[in-house]
């Protein structure tokens, strides 16, 4: 499971400029619209033609400009959800969901599996005009696995759905991620879609990457913050389940000690995945008495990351983890942030964000 | 049929003949120039578009004129195909195929033109991913998508064929039995006197010919967009 990019592709008014590498699982092309997300996923699709450029799945080579190498489009089997589904109007949803078997021939995929997982079965004599929203694009993601691709593209797959329907399909992905050897290359500019899928993060800004690595590296990094706007920078951090306490509150343990987080989730000793949101860290250079908020954590500045001519990223290090805080420059210059320096943060709210499983980083 | 005359007889049949043969000849070429047309980016589209268009613009009896210099014994095309295969237009049933094609043309291509342009291109490269080949595209896309145009402009055509009479008269002549399709036989029945009754049993004929074929577009193509629209 690899996956390698390398293009140059010269738009009027924008450049692209991209190269990365993943081992596979999910990778996240994370930006802002125009950063040349769609255009790295056609390009890698074979619906656009770069100017130069290079892209290998699992050692074959799809594309190569130097050598003149370009596998056409319909062999190169790869399964692209599109933002808006793209089911065919004229055929039922058995018919959508079996196309890719005509085409390619590929039998050896299990389709009552995939219409098991993707809750499909009471909608195959259906056509595509009566669906839902999200139940077009999970025939729209059931269509494109029953192609037997050796690569998965989602091109904001859940960007035109409203948030329940978001919601019905988070978990679906989780599992192709987690169950499928398919390496999946997913676009998105949201941040919460990538803490809870991404097993790696490539983030784009104006065509060119910004940084590229293991998720919960690429969201600590003040770098990458301009990128995801300042509201949506945060860090992303490993625990697991200590307690469920009476008061509806789950303890939970990361390196610099323990988190309270305000609903229960998992059993006692799972795996977990937490958020937390620049925006939602105070600093203090004593540890602070008489506050409501409950985590308190000692921590060390690592950089100071001046964003604006009013606010300023500092990453600090609590225990082996990374955590962002935004903080006007005038308290910066007030604390005199500066790396080494011990302070106390303070957490006013973290989120889960999904259950952390092993087996997607591979 | 003894209430038609046998000269009668011979116009509609010889006109659904025609009309038959001018349709179905045009039906691939139609298609053909409607793609060009709907997704073709060449010099000259402005042209061929222009070209395609001329014979519904133009007054029948020039259409017919310029068939006849061209395709006419003495015209340089339809010497040739005497000289080479021994196929003539001039005077011929043939001919009244070839003026009723050309004046139904326009029409079957601006139907199966405006229905090419409403094929998103996305769908078809949603296929391409698919792995369907340019062909299985358009055989299991791109044709079932466009077939309520290809319905309406064949039917289209077909009724204009029907009722073509300036180019076919001036092309062809209004032969009884060659080349007299069912207008230029009501023309032929109104010049003499007495011919009023013949005459309006043509044009009742005519009508209910009209009538019908629109009928059946209608009901073919809305079966057609009830099975396209993804309802």
């Amino acid at each position: 499971m690899s996956l390698s990019v390398t293009l140059t592709h010269q738009f009027p008014g924008q450049a692209i400029d991209v190269h990365f590498e993943t081992a596979g699982g999910l990778t996240a092309l994370f930006g802002q619209s125009g950063a040349g997300k769609t255009t790295v996923v056609n390009a890698v699709a074979g619906l656009l033609q770069p100017n130069s450029g290079k892209v290998m799945v699992n050692g074959a080579t799809l594309l190569d400009t130097n050598t003149g190498r370009n596998v056409p489009v319909h062999r190169r089997r790869i399964g692209y959800v599109f933002q808006e589904a793209r089911l065919f109007p004229h055929l039922t949803v058995r018919q959508n969901l079996h196309y890719g078997r005509w085409m390619t021939g590929a039998r050896d995929v299990d389709d009552a599996e995939i219409i098991n997982l993707l809750g499909l079965g009471h909608l195959l004599r259906r056509r595509p005009g009566t669906l839902s929203g999200g139940e077009r694009q999970r025939v729209a993601l059931g269509r494109a696995l029953l192609s037997a691709p050796k690569l998965l593209l989602m091109d904001e797959p859940l960007a035109a759905l409203d948030e329940s329907r978001k919601a019905e399909i988070l978990p679906f992905i989780e599992r192709l991620r987690d169950q499928t050897r398919v390496p999946i290359l997913y676009v998105s500019h949201s941040i919460s879609e990538v803490a809870q899928l991404a097993t790696t993060v490539v983030a784009l800004q104006n065509g060119r990457v910004t940084c590229a690595g293991p998720a919960s590296e690429v969201m600590s990094d003040p770098k990458v913050v301009p990128a995801l706007g300042m509201r949506e920078a945060g860090a992303i951090l490993s625990g697991h389940v200590v307690k469920h306490h009476d008061d509806g509150l789950s303890e939970i343990a990361i390196s610099a000690g323990s988190l309270l987080v305000p609903q229960t989730i998992g059993a006692v000793g799972d795996p977990i995945r937490l958020r937390i949101a620049a925006g939602d860290v105070m600093l203090g250079r004593e540890r602070p008495v008489g506050l409501s908020a409950l985590n308190i954590l000692p921590v060390t500045v690592e950089t100071l990351h001046r964003n604006s001519s009013s606010e300023s990223i500092v990453k600090l290090r609590a225990g082996t983890d990374a955590i962002l805080a935004q903080i006007s420059n005038r308290s910066a210059a007030r604390l005199q942030v500066a790396p080494g320096q011990a302070l106390y943060a303070i957490v006013k709210s973290a989120s889960i964000a999904r259950r952390n499983s092993e087996t997607a980083i591979n | 049929m003894n209430w038609l005359g046998p000269e009668e007889l011979d116009a509609v049949l010889l006109s659904l003949r025609v009309s038959f043969w001018a349709t179905v000849c045009s039906l691939p070429v139609g298609l053909a120039v409607a793609f060009l047309l709907a997704r073709g980016r060449f010099p000259g589209r402005q042209l061929l578009n222009s070209l395609v268009h001329l014979p519904l613009i133009l007054p029948p009896v020039v259409t017919g004129y310029l068939l006849l210099m061209t395709f006419g014994r003495n015209g340089p095309v339809g010497r040739f195909l005497e000289d080479a295969f021994g196929f003539v237009f001039a005077f011929r049933w043939t001919g009244a195929v070839l003026a009723a094609s050309v004046m139904a043309f326009p029409l079957m291509v601006r139907a199966m033109r405006l229905s090419i342009e409403a094929v998103d291109p996305k769908l078809e490269e949603a296929a391409a991913t698919l792995g369907a080949s340019r062909v299985w595209i358009f055989l299991t896309v791109t044709l079932p998508l466009i077939a309520p145009g290809i319905v309406a402009g064949t039917i289209l055509a077909f009724a204009k064929a029907m009722g073509e009479f300036g180019a076919t008269i001036t092309f062809v002549a209004n032969i009884p039995g060659a080349t007299q399709t069912l207008p230029s036989a009501v023309y032929a029945f109104l010049q003499v006197p007495g011919g009023e009754a013949q005459a309006t049993r043509l044009v009742v004929i005519a009508i209910v010919i009209s009538l019908a074929a629109l009928l059946t577009s209608e009901l073919l193509a809305r079966r057609v967009q009830q099975r396209i629209s993804g309802t």
